[in-house]
Protein backbone atom coordinates (compact mmCIF):
# COMPACT_ATOMS: atom_id res chain seq x y z
CA UNK A 1 0.00 0.00 0.00
CA UNK A 2 1.50 3.54 -0.87
CA UNK A 3 1.51 5.83 1.90
CA UNK A 4 -1.52 8.19 3.11
CA UNK A 5 -1.19 11.46 2.45
CA UNK A 6 -3.12 13.94 4.73
CA UNK A 7 -3.53 17.53 3.48
CA UNK A 8 -5.80 20.25 5.13
CA UNK A 9 -5.88 23.03 2.47
CA UNK A 10 -7.12 26.68 3.64
CA UNK A 11 -8.72 27.85 0.23
CA UNK A 12 -11.47 25.70 -1.87
CA UNK A 13 -9.14 26.45 -4.84
CA UNK A 14 -6.48 25.07 -3.07
CA UNK A 15 -8.49 21.69 -2.06
CA UNK A 16 -10.21 21.40 -5.88
CA UNK A 17 -6.64 21.33 -7.48
CA UNK A 18 -5.55 18.86 -4.87
CA UNK A 19 -8.06 16.18 -5.69
CA UNK A 20 -8.81 16.57 -9.44
CA UNK A 21 -4.43 16.77 -9.67
CA UNK A 22 -4.58 13.54 -6.93
CA UNK A 23 -2.38 10.60 -8.36
CA UNK A 24 -3.87 7.68 -6.70
CA UNK A 25 -7.33 7.79 -5.03
CA UNK A 26 -8.80 10.60 -2.97
CA UNK A 27 -10.89 11.13 -0.87
CA UNK A 28 -12.92 14.24 0.88
CA UNK A 29 -12.39 14.22 4.90
CA UNK A 30 -15.53 16.50 6.83
CA UNK A 31 -16.44 15.02 9.73
CA UNK A 32 -14.70 11.63 8.89
CA UNK A 33 -17.52 9.78 10.86
CA UNK A 34 -18.37 7.24 7.94
CA UNK A 35 -14.71 7.68 5.85
CA UNK A 36 -12.34 7.01 8.90
CA UNK A 37 -14.18 3.36 9.34
CA UNK A 38 -14.07 2.82 5.88
CA UNK A 39 -10.75 2.96 6.02
CA UNK A 40 -10.17 0.81 8.60
CA UNK A 41 -12.07 -1.74 7.88
CA UNK A 42 -10.59 -1.51 4.19
CA UNK A 43 -13.30 -1.39 2.74
CA UNK A 44 -11.85 2.04 0.94
CA UNK A 45 -7.62 2.32 0.66
CA UNK A 46 -6.92 6.20 -0.03
CA UNK A 47 -3.93 7.67 -1.18
CA UNK A 48 -5.01 11.23 -0.08
CA UNK A 49 -7.33 12.63 2.25
CA UNK A 50 -7.85 16.74 1.89
CA UNK A 51 -8.87 18.14 5.22
CA UNK A 52 -11.58 20.50 3.80
CA UNK A 53 -12.15 21.65 7.71
CA UNK A 54 -9.96 24.63 7.42
CA UNK A 55 -11.10 26.29 4.21
CA UNK A 56 -13.26 29.12 6.04
CA UNK A 57 -16.28 29.28 3.99
CA UNK A 58 -17.23 25.45 3.88
CA UNK A 59 -17.57 25.88 7.97
CA UNK A 60 -20.25 28.79 8.06
CA UNK A 61 -24.29 29.04 8.01
CA UNK A 62 -25.65 32.13 6.57
CA UNK A 63 -28.95 33.21 6.29
CA UNK A 64 -29.10 35.12 2.90
CA UNK A 65 -31.92 35.90 0.21
CA UNK A 66 -34.76 34.70 2.06
CA UNK A 67 -33.08 30.90 2.64
CA UNK A 68 -29.86 29.12 4.26
CA UNK A 69 -26.44 28.59 2.88
CA UNK A 70 -25.24 25.59 4.87
CA UNK A 71 -21.25 25.23 4.18
CA UNK A 72 -20.48 21.28 3.68
CA UNK A 73 -17.80 21.18 6.83
CA UNK A 74 -20.54 22.76 9.32
CA UNK A 75 -21.04 19.61 11.40
CA UNK A 76 -24.58 18.46 13.32
CA UNK A 77 -24.19 19.78 15.81
CA UNK A 78 -23.86 23.20 15.11
CA UNK A 79 -26.96 22.93 13.13
CA UNK A 80 -28.65 21.76 15.42
CA UNK A 81 -27.75 24.10 18.02
CA UNK A 82 -28.86 27.26 15.36
CA UNK A 83 -31.43 28.75 16.45
CA UNK A 84 -33.28 30.10 13.90
CA UNK A 85 -32.41 27.19 11.21
CA UNK A 86 -34.14 25.49 13.41
CA UNK A 87 -37.10 27.39 13.96
CA UNK A 88 -37.42 27.83 9.75
CA UNK A 89 -36.59 24.28 8.96
CA UNK A 90 -37.43 22.20 11.45
CA UNK A 91 -37.98 19.01 9.89
CA UNK A 92 -34.14 19.22 8.52
CA UNK A 93 -32.71 19.17 12.17
CA UNK A 94 -35.58 16.52 12.68
CA UNK A 95 -33.03 14.26 10.17
CA UNK A 96 -29.73 15.54 11.80
CA UNK A 97 -31.01 14.79 15.35
CA UNK A 98 -31.45 11.01 14.58
CA UNK A 99 -27.47 10.79 12.72
CA UNK A 100 -25.62 8.78 14.86
CA UNK A 101 -24.84 9.60 18.66
CA UNK A 102 -23.95 13.29 20.42
CA UNK A 103 -20.54 11.96 19.87
CA UNK A 104 -20.97 11.41 16.44
CA UNK A 105 -22.98 14.64 15.26
CA UNK A 106 -20.03 16.87 17.12
CA UNK A 107 -18.07 15.67 13.70
CA UNK A 108 -20.52 14.17 11.41
CA UNK A 109 -21.27 17.02 8.29
CA UNK A 110 -24.84 17.38 6.43
CA UNK A 111 -22.32 17.63 3.32
CA UNK A 112 -20.52 14.37 4.34
CA UNK A 113 -24.30 12.19 5.16
CA UNK A 114 -25.16 13.31 1.69
CA UNK A 115 -21.79 12.63 -0.32
CA UNK A 116 -21.46 9.35 1.89
CA UNK A 117 -24.39 8.38 -0.38
CA UNK A 118 -26.28 5.43 1.99
CA UNK A 119 -29.67 5.18 0.88
CA UNK A 120 -30.38 5.33 4.48
CA UNK A 121 -28.68 9.16 5.39
CA UNK A 122 -31.19 10.78 7.80
CA UNK A 123 -30.56 13.85 6.65
CA UNK A 124 -31.06 13.28 2.84
CA UNK A 125 -34.63 12.95 2.61
CA UNK A 126 -35.71 15.86 4.55
CA UNK A 127 -33.54 18.09 2.54
CA UNK A 128 -34.94 16.60 -0.50
CA UNK A 129 -37.99 17.49 1.14
CA UNK A 130 -36.87 20.95 1.69
CA UNK A 131 -35.83 22.01 -1.60
CA UNK A 132 -32.25 22.14 -0.93
CA UNK A 133 -29.69 22.29 -3.69
CA UNK A 134 -26.16 21.44 -3.22
CA UNK A 135 -23.88 23.87 -4.48
CA UNK A 136 -20.73 21.77 -6.23
CA UNK A 137 -17.13 23.54 -6.91
CA UNK A 138 -14.55 21.01 -9.45
CA UNK A 139 -12.17 22.06 -11.68
CA UNK A 140 -14.29 23.40 -14.25
CA UNK A 141 -15.74 25.52 -12.04
CA UNK A 142 -19.40 26.02 -9.98
CA UNK A 143 -22.42 24.22 -10.73
CA UNK A 144 -25.47 23.55 -8.49
CA UNK A 145 -27.60 20.31 -8.51
CA UNK A 146 -31.03 20.04 -6.79
CA UNK A 147 -30.09 17.04 -3.75
CA UNK A 148 -32.15 14.34 -5.16
CA UNK A 149 -29.55 14.13 -7.99
CA UNK A 150 -26.41 14.39 -6.30
CA UNK A 151 -26.38 10.39 -4.95
CA UNK A 152 -27.21 7.74 -7.48
CA UNK A 153 -27.01 4.71 -5.56
CA UNK A 154 -25.35 3.21 -2.60
CA UNK A 155 -22.18 4.88 -1.96
CA UNK A 156 -22.10 6.25 -5.29
CA UNK A 157 -22.93 10.26 -6.44
CA UNK A 158 -22.90 12.06 -9.58
CA UNK A 159 -20.04 14.01 -8.36
CA UNK A 160 -17.27 14.12 -11.29
CA UNK A 161 -13.51 13.54 -10.21
CA UNK A 162 -12.12 16.70 -8.22
CA UNK A 163 -15.60 17.71 -7.54
CA UNK A 164 -16.94 18.79 -4.03
CA UNK A 165 -19.89 19.64 -2.57
CA UNK A 166 -19.00 23.49 -1.16
CA UNK A 167 -22.59 23.90 0.54
CA UNK A 168 -26.32 23.30 0.54
CA UNK A 169 -28.52 25.96 -0.12
CA UNK A 170 -32.32 26.52 1.26
CA UNK A 171 -34.76 27.88 -0.30
CA UNK A 172 -36.71 30.79 1.22
CA UNK A 173 -39.56 30.59 3.53
CA UNK A 174 -42.90 31.18 3.08
CA UNK A 175 -45.64 31.74 5.69
CA UNK A 176 -47.25 28.76 7.04
CA UNK A 177 -45.03 26.27 5.90
CA UNK A 178 -43.47 23.22 8.18
CA UNK A 179 -41.24 20.42 7.42
CA UNK A 180 -41.07 17.08 9.58
CA UNK A 181 -38.53 14.05 9.29
CA UNK A 182 -39.28 10.55 10.48
CA UNK A 183 -38.06 7.41 10.53
CA UNK A 184 -39.08 3.76 11.92
CA UNK A 185 -36.27 1.71 13.31
CA UNK A 186 -36.00 -0.41 15.90
CA UNK A 187 -34.73 1.76 18.64
CA UNK A 188 -34.83 5.53 19.22
CA UNK A 189 -30.97 5.93 19.26
CA UNK A 190 -28.07 5.56 17.56
CA UNK A 191 -29.94 2.65 14.81
CA UNK A 192 -30.01 2.84 11.05
CA UNK A 193 -33.89 3.94 9.20
CA UNK A 194 -35.84 1.30 8.15
CA UNK A 195 -38.11 3.93 6.29
CA UNK A 196 -37.13 7.55 6.45
CA UNK A 197 -39.93 10.03 5.41
CA UNK A 198 -39.68 13.73 4.95
CA UNK A 199 -42.09 16.30 4.51
CA UNK A 200 -42.72 19.39 3.69
CA UNK A 201 -45.55 22.11 2.92
CA UNK A 202 -46.86 25.59 2.30
CA UNK A 203 -50.67 26.13 3.62
CA UNK A 204 -52.92 29.27 2.60
CA UNK A 205 -54.62 31.10 4.65
CA UNK A 206 -57.36 28.89 4.28
CA UNK A 207 -55.38 25.98 5.17
CA UNK A 208 -55.27 24.62 2.13
CA UNK A 209 -52.00 22.92 1.01
CA UNK A 210 -50.39 24.91 -1.90
CA UNK A 211 -47.25 23.79 -2.09
CA UNK A 212 -45.61 19.97 -1.05
CA UNK A 213 -42.75 18.14 -1.24
CA UNK A 214 -42.09 14.26 -0.11
CA UNK A 215 -38.97 12.28 0.15
CA UNK A 216 -38.43 9.09 0.92
CA UNK A 217 -35.03 7.48 2.56
CA UNK A 218 -34.30 3.38 3.03
CA UNK A 219 -36.71 2.48 0.55
CA UNK A 220 -34.49 2.11 -2.94
CA UNK A 221 -31.11 2.44 -3.89
CA UNK A 222 -31.23 5.71 -3.27
CA UNK A 223 -33.66 8.68 -1.08
CA UNK A 224 -36.78 9.44 -3.87
CA UNK A 225 -38.49 12.45 -4.12
CA UNK A 226 -41.43 11.25 -4.38
CA UNK A 227 -44.33 13.71 -6.71
CA UNK A 228 -46.70 11.93 -6.83
CA UNK A 229 -47.13 11.83 -2.92
CA UNK A 230 -46.76 15.32 -2.81
CA UNK A 231 -49.91 15.95 -5.52
CA UNK A 232 -51.92 13.76 -3.05
CA UNK A 233 -51.48 16.52 -0.82
CA UNK A 234 -51.30 19.98 -3.17
CA UNK A 235 -54.72 21.15 -3.28
CA UNK A 236 -56.59 19.34 -0.10
CA UNK A 237 -56.75 20.09 3.63
CA UNK A 238 -54.09 16.75 4.56
CA UNK A 239 -57.21 15.86 5.70
CA UNK A 240 -57.77 11.57 5.76
CA UNK A 241 -58.63 11.20 2.06
CA UNK A 242 -55.49 13.09 1.21
CA UNK A 243 -53.35 11.10 3.93
CA UNK A 244 -54.82 7.83 2.33
CA UNK A 245 -53.72 8.95 -1.36
CA UNK A 246 -50.42 10.20 0.15
CA UNK A 247 -50.04 6.83 1.86
CA UNK A 248 -50.33 5.07 -1.79
CA UNK A 249 -48.46 6.99 -3.39
CA UNK A 250 -45.50 6.59 -1.19
CA UNK A 251 -45.80 3.09 -1.53
CA UNK A 252 -45.86 2.81 -4.54
CA UNK A 253 -42.77 4.42 -5.22
CA UNK A 254 -40.87 2.16 -2.87
CA UNK A 255 -38.39 -0.85 -4.44
CA UNK A 256 -37.04 -1.98 -1.00
CA UNK A 257 -34.66 -4.23 -0.65
CA UNK A 258 -35.55 -7.09 1.78
CA UNK A 259 -33.03 -7.54 4.80
CA UNK A 260 -32.27 -8.60 8.31
CA UNK A 261 -33.75 -4.91 9.26
CA UNK A 262 -37.12 -4.81 7.75
CA UNK A 263 -38.09 -7.17 4.81
CA UNK A 264 -40.02 -5.80 1.56
CA UNK A 265 -43.07 -5.89 2.75
CA UNK A 266 -42.80 -4.44 6.11
CA UNK A 267 -41.25 -1.61 4.78
CA UNK A 268 -43.89 -0.93 2.23
CA UNK A 269 -46.52 -0.82 4.81
CA UNK A 270 -44.38 1.22 7.22
CA UNK A 271 -43.44 3.94 4.42
CA UNK A 272 -46.88 4.44 4.02
CA UNK A 273 -47.35 5.21 7.84
CA UNK A 274 -44.42 7.04 8.41
CA UNK A 275 -45.35 9.17 5.48
CA UNK A 276 -49.10 10.18 6.87
CA UNK A 277 -47.32 10.87 10.44
CA UNK A 278 -44.62 13.26 8.92
CA UNK A 279 -47.17 14.50 7.18
CA UNK A 280 -49.34 15.59 10.57
CA UNK A 281 -46.38 17.10 12.07
CA UNK A 282 -45.19 19.13 9.46
CA UNK A 283 -49.03 20.50 8.87
CA UNK A 284 -49.18 21.43 12.57
CA UNK A 285 -45.92 23.57 12.44
CA UNK A 286 -47.13 24.92 8.90
CA UNK A 287 -50.35 25.74 10.68
CA UNK A 288 -47.94 27.30 13.70
CA UNK A 289 -45.47 29.58 11.40
CA UNK A 290 -48.53 31.88 10.16
CA UNK A 291 -46.22 35.14 11.18
CA UNK B 1 5.84 7.15 6.19
CA UNK B 2 4.45 10.20 6.60
CA UNK B 3 4.63 11.00 10.23
CA UNK B 4 3.04 14.45 11.31
CA UNK B 5 4.31 16.72 13.61
CA UNK B 6 1.29 17.87 16.19
CA UNK B 7 0.89 20.63 18.46
CA UNK B 8 -1.93 20.21 20.52
CA UNK B 9 -3.15 21.26 23.98
CA UNK B 10 -4.02 18.42 26.04
CA UNK B 11 -5.73 18.96 29.57
CA UNK B 12 -5.02 22.34 29.67
CA UNK B 13 -0.87 21.84 29.08
CA UNK B 14 0.69 22.14 25.68
CA UNK B 15 2.02 18.70 23.93
CA UNK B 16 3.74 17.91 21.00
CA UNK B 17 3.69 14.27 19.17
CA UNK B 18 4.26 12.37 16.22
CA UNK B 19 1.39 10.43 14.69
CA UNK B 20 1.20 8.33 10.80
CA UNK B 21 -1.58 9.78 8.62
CA UNK B 22 -3.83 6.96 9.51
CA UNK B 23 -3.54 7.22 13.47
CA UNK B 24 -6.60 8.09 15.58
CA UNK B 25 -6.77 10.79 17.91
CA UNK B 26 -7.22 7.66 20.28
CA UNK B 27 -4.43 6.00 19.53
CA UNK B 28 -2.12 9.24 19.60
CA UNK B 29 -3.73 9.91 22.94
CA UNK B 30 -3.04 6.43 24.10
CA UNK B 31 -0.02 5.30 22.57
CA UNK B 32 2.26 8.58 21.69
CA UNK B 33 1.44 10.34 24.72
CA UNK B 34 0.49 7.35 26.98
CA UNK B 35 -2.59 9.13 28.44
CA UNK B 36 -4.44 5.61 28.93
CA UNK B 37 -7.56 6.49 30.70
CA UNK B 38 -9.28 6.70 27.15
CA UNK B 39 -10.12 3.63 26.20
CA UNK B 40 -10.90 1.67 22.81
CA UNK B 41 -14.33 0.04 22.82
CA UNK B 42 -15.59 -0.68 19.44
CA UNK B 43 -13.59 1.56 17.12
CA UNK B 44 -16.32 2.42 15.03
CA UNK B 45 -18.22 5.47 16.88
CA UNK B 46 -20.87 3.54 18.43
CA UNK B 47 -19.97 2.39 21.82
CA UNK B 48 -18.42 6.27 23.60
CA UNK B 49 -15.63 4.45 25.37
CA UNK B 50 -13.16 6.51 23.45
CA UNK B 51 -15.50 10.19 24.08
CA UNK B 52 -13.26 13.13 24.54
CA UNK B 53 -14.02 16.81 24.49
CA UNK B 54 -12.58 18.41 20.94
CA UNK B 55 -12.36 22.11 21.38
CA UNK B 56 -15.49 21.80 23.74
CA UNK B 57 -16.99 19.29 21.82
CA UNK B 58 -17.57 16.01 22.60
CA UNK B 59 -16.46 13.81 19.88
CA UNK B 60 -15.21 9.91 19.50
CA UNK B 61 -11.54 10.33 19.72
CA UNK B 62 -11.82 6.87 17.53
CA UNK B 63 -13.04 8.88 15.08
CA UNK B 64 -10.72 11.50 15.11
CA UNK B 65 -7.38 11.45 13.02
CA UNK B 66 -4.32 12.58 15.16
CA UNK B 67 -3.55 14.73 12.73
CA UNK B 68 -6.81 16.88 12.89
CA UNK B 69 -5.44 18.07 16.39
CA UNK B 70 -3.10 20.15 15.61
CA UNK B 71 -4.24 23.61 17.90
CA UNK B 72 -6.78 22.13 18.95
CA UNK B 73 -7.86 21.57 22.57
CA UNK B 74 -8.16 18.14 24.24
CA UNK B 75 -9.59 17.06 27.66
CA UNK B 76 -9.65 14.02 28.71
CA UNK B 77 -10.32 11.69 31.53
CA UNK B 78 -7.52 12.29 33.26
CA UNK B 79 -7.87 16.05 33.24
CA UNK B 80 -10.87 15.39 35.49
CA UNK B 81 -10.41 14.85 38.54
CA UNK B 82 -8.22 18.34 40.61
CA UNK B 83 -4.97 16.35 42.24
CA UNK B 84 -6.30 13.89 44.66
CA UNK B 85 -9.72 15.79 44.39
CA UNK B 86 -12.16 13.57 42.49
CA UNK B 87 -14.76 16.03 40.58
CA UNK B 88 -18.35 15.35 41.73
CA UNK B 89 -19.53 13.09 39.26
CA UNK B 90 -16.41 10.62 39.95
CA UNK B 91 -17.11 10.67 43.02
CA UNK B 92 -20.89 9.80 42.53
CA UNK B 93 -19.67 6.83 40.48
CA UNK B 94 -18.09 5.23 43.26
CA UNK B 95 -20.84 5.77 45.89
CA UNK B 96 -23.30 4.65 43.98
CA UNK B 97 -21.40 1.34 42.05
CA UNK B 98 -21.99 2.76 39.18
CA UNK B 99 -19.29 0.70 36.64
CA UNK B 100 -18.05 -2.62 36.80
CA UNK B 101 -15.19 -3.62 34.46
CA UNK B 102 -14.68 0.35 33.88
CA UNK B 103 -13.91 0.12 30.34
CA UNK B 104 -17.03 2.34 29.34
CA UNK B 105 -16.82 4.29 32.60
CA UNK B 106 -14.08 7.10 31.08
CA UNK B 107 -16.09 8.43 28.48
CA UNK B 108 -19.54 7.92 29.87
CA UNK B 109 -17.83 10.28 33.06
CA UNK B 110 -16.44 12.87 29.94
CA UNK B 111 -20.59 12.57 28.31
CA UNK B 112 -21.84 13.20 31.49
CA UNK B 113 -19.83 16.44 32.32
CA UNK B 114 -20.32 17.63 29.27
CA UNK B 115 -24.00 16.80 29.65
CA UNK B 116 -24.34 18.85 32.85
CA UNK B 117 -21.71 22.06 31.52
CA UNK B 118 -25.37 22.34 29.59
CA UNK B 119 -28.01 21.43 31.54
CA UNK B 120 -27.40 21.54 35.39
CA UNK B 121 -30.32 19.92 36.23
CA UNK B 122 -31.59 17.28 33.99
CA UNK B 123 -34.72 15.14 34.32
CA UNK B 124 -33.71 11.11 33.97
CA UNK B 125 -35.02 10.97 30.39
CA UNK B 126 -32.84 13.83 29.72
CA UNK B 127 -29.65 12.10 31.05
CA UNK B 128 -30.84 9.23 29.42
CA UNK B 129 -30.81 10.88 25.92
CA UNK B 130 -27.10 13.05 27.20
CA UNK B 131 -25.79 9.26 27.48
CA UNK B 132 -27.70 7.74 24.26
CA UNK B 133 -24.42 7.42 22.55
CA UNK B 134 -22.29 5.28 25.49
CA UNK B 135 -22.69 2.14 26.07
CA UNK B 136 -22.04 -0.48 28.65
CA UNK B 137 -22.50 -4.06 28.79
CA UNK B 138 -21.78 -5.25 32.35
CA UNK B 139 -23.72 -2.64 34.88
CA UNK B 140 -26.72 -1.75 33.39
CA UNK B 141 -27.96 2.07 33.21
CA UNK B 142 -29.59 2.37 35.80
CA UNK B 143 -26.51 3.06 38.70
CA UNK B 144 -25.51 5.30 36.10
CA UNK B 145 -27.72 7.50 35.63
CA UNK B 146 -28.40 7.85 39.58
CA UNK B 147 -24.90 8.80 40.03
CA UNK B 148 -25.23 11.42 37.36
CA UNK B 149 -28.20 12.56 38.77
CA UNK B 150 -27.03 12.87 42.19
CA UNK B 151 -24.12 14.47 41.02
CA UNK B 152 -26.01 17.09 39.00
CA UNK B 153 -27.63 17.83 42.14
CA UNK B 154 -24.16 18.44 44.25
CA UNK B 155 -22.95 20.43 42.26
CA UNK B 156 -26.00 22.69 41.85
CA UNK B 157 -25.97 22.58 45.59
CA UNK B 158 -29.22 21.53 45.64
Amino acid sequence: MSELRYEAPKTLAEAVALLSGAKGRARVLAGGTDLLIQMRTGRIQPELLVDIKAVPELGEIVAGNGGYRIGAAVTGMQLIEHADFAKRWPGVVDGVRLIGSLQVKGRATVGGNLCNASPAADSVPALIAAGAVARIVGPHGAREAAVETVVVGPGKTSLAVGEIVTSLLLPPRPLRSGDAYLRFTPRSEMDIAVVGAGVNLTLDAQGICTQARVALGAVASRALLVPAAAAALIGTKVDAAALARLAAAARDACSPIDDKRGSREFRLRTAGVMVCRAAGIALERARRNDG
Amino acid sequence: MARHHVRATVNGDAVEFLCETGQTLLEALRDELRLTGTKEGCGTGDCGACSVMLDGRLVCSCLVLGVEAEGRSIETIEGMAVGEALHPLQQKFLEHAALQCGICTPGILIAARALLERNPDPTEAEVRDGLAGNLCRCTGYHKIVEAVLAAAREMRGA
